[in-house]
């Protein structure tokens, strides 16, 4: 197991380099200058000029790339933002926690909404709860968050006065912003849990697990639920990975100083070494995010353990 | 025959009278089982034999109130267990009868075990549900059942994909004998083994229902299976019981024409013929049974009175009982 998880961190180094030549070379094909942004419309050609070659923009491709790679990989810096001079990875770390946070939490909603929601749908299949609970899911699903957003933020900011409309500060601040972002990861967890409770609930061992004279929610709840996991672990991690790249949309409608305005404040001022840094962070998040999902496997199904374990010993 | 008279005066441990369940689907009610009658003296075993989809598995568990609902219903009978009417009891006192008082092992050990729990754990579970013990002491009696059955108790924390499927069945026997039941119904518990497993698993289950004096109801289409183990047999045809006498009774005497067909379907090593003699024809739809004697369409000796009208079962010797006219005819003269 030990010797898995190292053979995954290795093979994450690999991931991470292709997304930096990926980011690098998107950006290098993007339309505008960066020079031009930061001195903005009134400086004369040659200022933009002498600019450019301080920051190396003139540089070919390759040169400019290696030079990147270098400073990332081996100085481990991620450079200093054109538009404020600060340095990207403090600011990165200074906002993480925000998205963090916001991620976290969003991800609890939706666990605690949508697979309560999932069982129930299954367990009475095509009876009215479950057709309640998959019109609620689907609602879930099929509403922008930051429709939902805006929508809680009417009632419970303007109409009611309960909760903040934007800002970051204690838990109040955060519910309306992770309530937006929970309810459509709800939806989509409900419709997994659903499909893959019902597919387990057809086993022979369930009804095993019945003739052995068990509680009907330890069947469901201990011998069905445990089964159908392994998808439902795979949303949810997919759902925190994306959460933690920041929530553009709802850090917006919320004014939360998270990963995802930097991101896109940092594109639309082109402002390359915020957009390669947070990128290259996000996707060293995200894939440490899917090695926790594929831990998390092995103790939901020991024959999946087994077979990382098999994997060692052959290696 | 001495076996079915002694036990007259034993104990009573199961009656199912007049049994109806019924399958919903749609707009077609489907007869699963149509008026099943059967008794179970204690420490007996009762072979249940029939082809696939007579309704076997569906007697079996409408005893444990298993079935599916929806959409299978029991529309009417009784099941009379220890003088306590079965279908009458709550959900929450059926519970302690269901792995207590009666157990039931499957027919595919491959899928009936939980995959991602320990087989000891599965089986301490059904101790620790029954009984109130520690979970150390459950675990313990786990372990002994492990080794009764004939598995290293060193096996206790192994997951089932770590065994072969004789092992698997044994584990399930192990689970199911946990909290010594008083009746056991084993469902083709031997259909998905092969053939040298097979004879393990029954010659196992054989010991250890002498030991604990479990009854048991033997669900097969394997008559190989009847003669080795059971003492009463019943032929299930279409959700009835056409024949039910004794082994002896069936083996010897047997009268139904779907019985003779079975018994003319198995391979003889004495025989002089080539060909086995299958049965023509299918199961009738149980959705559309037929207005006479469910086997007449199937049947050599159908007369227009097997197609118009039902007969019951009639006992034409001793403990032997027939559904057809043409063998209680017979029986008159």
């Amino acid at each position: 197991m030990g010797r898995y998880i190292l053979k995954r961190i290795f093979a994450m180094v690999f991931v991470v380099l292709g997304v930096t030549f990926l980011i690098f070379t998107i950006l290098y094909f993007t339309p505008g200058d960066p020079a031009r942004m930061i001195l903005g419309a009134d400086a004369t050609d040659a200022e933009v000029l002498a600019l450019r070659a301080e920051l190396g923009l003139d540089d070919p491709f390759l040169v400019r790339f290696f030079t990147y790679v270098k400073q990332v990989f081996i100085d481990f810096d991620l450079g200093t933002s054109y538009v404020n001079n600060r340095s990207v990875s403090s600011e990165i770390l200074s906002r993480f926690p925000k998205t963090f946070e916001v991620a976290i939490l969003s991800v609890v909603f939706a666990v605690v909404i949508g697979i309560p929601l999932g069982i129930m749908a299954a367990v009475n299949q095509y009876t009215w709860k479950d057709n309640a609970s998959m019109v609620v899911a689907l609602l879930g699903v099929s509403m922008p968050h930051f429709w939902v957003g805006l929508m809680l933020s009417l009632l419970f900011a303007l109409k009611l006065g309960w909760l903040p409309a934007s800002g970051f500060g204690g838990i109040e601040y955060l519910i309306m912003p992770c309530l937006s972002i929970g309810l459509g990861g709800a939806g989509g967890i409900a419709r997994q849990t659903r499909s893959s409770m019902l597919e387990v609930i057809r086993q022979d061992y369930i009804v095993t697990a019945r003739a052995k004279g068990l509680k009907e929610s330890t069947v469901i709840y201990v011998h069905a639920l445990r089964n159908a996991l392994i998808p439902i672990i795979t949303q949810v991690g997919n759902m925190l990975g994306v959460q933690l790249g920041g929530a553009i949309v709802v850090e917006s409608v919320f004014s939360i100083p998270g990963l995802g305005s930097y991101m896109v404040s940092g594109i639309k001022s082109r402002d390359y070494p915020a957009v390669q840094g947070s990128v290259l962070f996000v996707s060293i998040v995200f894939g440490l995010v899917m090695l926790l999902v594929d831990i998390m496997y092995a103790f939901a199904d020991p024959r999946i353990k087994a077979q990382y374990q098999r994997k060692r010993r052959k290696g | 025959m001495d076996a079915w008279k002694t036990t007259k005066e034993e104990e009573r441990i199961l009656e199912v009278e007049n049994l109806v369940v019924e399958y919903t689907s749609d707009k077609e009610v489907i007869h699963a089982v149509n008026g099943v009658s059967f008794s179970l003296n204690k420490g007996e075993t009762l072979g249940l034999v029939g082809e696939t989809g007579a309704g076997k598995t569906t007697i079996a568990k409408s005893i444990i109130r298993i079935l599916p609902d929806p959409p299978a219903k029991i529309t009417a009978g009784k099941i009379v267990f220890d003088g306590q009417n079965l279908l009458e009891l709550p959900e929450a006192s059926m519970r302690k009868v269901r792995g207590r008082k009666i157990s039931m092992i499957f027919q595919d050990p491959m899928t009936a075990l939980n995959p991602i729990f320990s087989v000891g754990n599965q089986i301490a579970e059904a101790i620790r549900n029954h009984e109130k013990v520690k979970r150390k002491e459950a675990a313990r009696k786990a372990m002994e059942m492990l080794e009764l059955v004939g598995i290293p108790a060193e096996r206790y924390d192994e997951y089932p994909h770590q065994f072969s499927g004789g092992m698997k069945q044994r584990v399930i026997i192990a689970m199911a004998l946990a909290c010594n039941p008083e009746l056991l119904l084993a469902d083709e518990p031997t259909t998905a083994l092969d053939v040298t497993i097979q004879a393990q698993v029954l010659e196992l289950m054989g010991d250890l229902k002498n030991r604990f004096g479990t009854s048991m109801i033997l669900i097969t289409h394997d008559l190989g299976v009847v003669a080795e183990v059971c003492d009463k047999v019943a032929v299930v045809y279409a959700g009835e019981i056409v024949e039910m006498g004794s082994r002896e009774d069936i083996f010897d005497f047997g009268a139904h024409p779907y019985t003779l067909g079975l018994f003319q379907s198995l391979p003889s090593l004495t025989g002089e013929e080539k060909r086995l003699k299958p049965i023509g024809g299918m199961l009738p739809n149980p959705a559309d049974l037929p207005i006479g004697c469910n086997f007449s369409p199937r049947c050599p000796y159908a007369t227009e009175q097997c197609r118009k009208e039902k007969t019951g079962l009639t006992e034409v010797r001793e403990g032997h009982y027939i559904r057809c006219f043409r063998a209680q005819k017979e029986g008159d003269k």
